[in-house]
C-alpha cells in the first residue's frame, strides 16, 4: 500500500476518533448546555437535605433554571446551608419558599422553588428566607408508630 | 521423603524466580521502548503505518461489536426497566454503561485479539526470521525502529476506538429504544444528558481507555521481542498476549473503577 492512501486512512481514522469523543461530550454528556449562560448566586438554609447532591437542579415549576453549586454546614446554627447557582434570567420574588423535593418515588433530590407573590426579587447573593427541609423517611414512620400507639392509648384508657 | 520436599520447593523457587526475572525483563523492556521512541515521532510514518495496521484495520470489528452491544444493551434494559414504568431511562442506561465500563473494556478486549496478537506474532516471527539480529548487525536499533512505533501506535488508536465503540453503541441503543420499541426520542436523550457529566464518566472512560491502551500494546510487543524463535513459540507467545492483555485489562478495570467512582 502506497504512503498516500496510508495517510489518507489513518486521517479518516483519527477524524472519526475524535469525531466520536466530540459527539460523547457535546450530544450525550452534553457539555455545551451544562457551562453556557451566566448565573447568580441564591443560598438557602434548611434543617435537612436529605440526600441532596452537588449539582443536583434547582427547579421552578418543574422547569431546571440553575444547579446546587456548594453544600455546606453553618456551625453556628448547626444548619446546612446551600449554594445555586441560578440562571441571570430567572429572577425570584423575595417570599419564594425553596422546598427539597424527591422526583418520582426513589428519584434523585432537588431543590423546588414555589414562587410567591412579593412585588421584590431577590439579589444575586442573598439567602433564601423561607425553606422547606427534605422528607426523612425514618421521621415520617417514627411518627406514624407514635400516632397510632397514641390512638391505641386512647382506646386502653377509654375501656 | 526429605529429598521429595526439596524437589518441590525448588520447583516452586525456581517458578517464581524466572517469573520474578520474566518481569523485571518486561519492566525495562517498557522503559527501553519509552527511551527509544523518539524515531517514532521524528519518523512519523513509521508510526502511521502501524496505527494503519492495528487502528484502521480493527475499525470493522470494532464498530460491529459496539453496534450490537448497543442494541442487545437497549433490548434489555428495556425490558428490566419496563417492569418499573422507567423505560425512558433506557438512555441513562445505555450511555452510563457505555461509556463508564463497556466501551473502554470490550474495546481493549477486542483490540487485544485483533491487534494485540497481530503485533506479537509479527515481532516473534522477525525474531525467529533473525530480521531483528540483522537490524543490530546494520546498528539499527530494533526497539526504536519496530517495538516503539508499534506501542505508540497501540497508545493513540485505543482511546479513539474506544470513543467509537461507545457512540456507536449509543447509537444501536438509540436505533433499539427509539426506532424500534417506541420510547420517547427527548425524554431518550434529555435524561441522558442529564444523568452523564463529562468530567466524571466521559473523562474517565478516557483515561481507562488510555491506561488499557498502554497495557496491550506492553504486553504485546513484549511477548513477541521475549518470544522464542521456533513456530512454536511465537504460537504461544501469541497466545500469552490474548490471555495475559484480556486478564490484565479486566484488574485493571477493577482498580481504576473503585478509584474513579468510589466516592460517587
Amino acid at each position: 500500500m502506497n504512503r498516500m492512501t496510508l495517510d489518507l486512512w489513518v486521517g479518516i481514522f483519527v477524524a472519526i476518533g475524535l469525531a466520536a469523543l466530540l459527539f460523547l461530550a457535546l450530544k450525550v454528556g452534553n457539555l455545551a448546555s451544562a457551562s453556557s449562560g451566566e448565573t447568580y448566586v441564591l443560598k438557602a438554609s434548611f434543617d435537612n437535605i436529605g440526600g441532596l447532591k452537588v449539582r443536583a437542579p434547582v427547579k421552578s415549576a418543574g422547569v431546571v433554571v440553575g444547579r446546587v453549586s456548594n453544600i455546606s454546614l453553618d456551625l453556628e446554627r448547626y444548619e446546612a446551608v446551600v449554594t445555586m447557582n441560578i440562571g441571570n434570567q430567572y429572577q425570584f420574588p423575595r417570599d419564594t419558599f425553596a422546598k427539597i423535593r424527591t422526583s418520582g418515588l426513589l428519584g434523585e433530590q432537588y431543590i423546588g422553588l414555589a414562587v410567591g407573590g412579593d412585588e421584590q426579587m431577590y439579589k444575586p447573593g442573598d439567602s433564601v428566607k423561607k425553606t422547606e427541609s427534605a422528607m426523612v423517611l425514618e421521621d415520617l414512620v417514627g411518627q406514624f408508630l407514635f400516632s397510632k400507639a397514641s390512638e391505641g392509648n386512647d382506646k386502653a384508657s377509654g375501656n | 521423603m526429605l529429598d521429595r520436599v526439596a524437589a518441590v520447593l525448588r520447583g516452586l523457587g525456581s517458578r517464581v524466580t524466572s517469573r520474578l526475572w520474566r518481569l523485571g525483563f518486561a519492566s525495562r523492556f517498557i522503559f527501553a521502548t519509552l527511551l527509544y521512541s523518539g524515531a517514532s515521532f521524528r519518523r512519523l510514518s513509521l508510526t502511521i503505518r502501524e496505527i494503519y495496521f492495528s487502528g484502521v484495520l480493527s475499525l470493522i470489528i470494532i464498530l460491529v461489536s459496539g453496534l450490537f452491544v448497543g442494541m442487545v444493551l437497549g433490548l434489555q434494559g428495556y425490558d428490566t426497566l419496563q417492569r418499573y414504568g422507567s423505560s425512558e431511562a433506557l438512555g441513562i442506561l445505555v450511555a452510563l454503561s457505555l461509556v463508564r465500563e463497556l466501551g473502554p473494556v470490550v474495546a481493549a478486549l477486542l483490540f487485544a485479539s485483533r491487534a494485540g496478537s497481530a503485533i506479537t506474532a509479527e515481532i516473534g516471527l522477525m525474531k525467529a526470521t533473525e530480521q531483528l539480529s540483522a537490524m543490530e548487525m546494520m546498528a539499527v536499533n530494533p526497539i526504536a525502529r519496530v517495538v516503539a512505533p508499534r506501542f505508540w501506535a497501540g497508545v493513540i488508536s485505543m482511546p479513539l476506538l474506544a470513543a467509537l465503540f461507545s457512540a456507536m453503541g449509543i447509537f444501536g441503543g438509540y436505533l433499539v429504544g427509539v426506532q424500534l420499541i417506541g420510547i420517547d426520542e427527548g425524554s431518550f436523550w434529555s435524561q441522558m444528558q442529564a444523568s452523564v457529566d463529562f468530567r466524571e464518566d466521559i473523562v474517565n472512560g478516557v483515561i481507562k481507555s488510555v491506561v488499557f491502551g498502554v497495557i496491550v500494546s506492553w504486553i504485546a510487543v513484549f511477548e513477541g521481542y521475549d518470544s522464542e524463535p521456533t513456530a512454536e513459540g511465537v504460537s504461544g507467545a501469541t497466545t500469552r498476549t490474548v490471555v495475559t492483555s484480556s486478564l490484565a485489562i479486566l484488574a485493571a478495570d477493577f482498580i481504576l473503577t473503585a478509584l474513579m467512582f468510589r466516592g460517587a
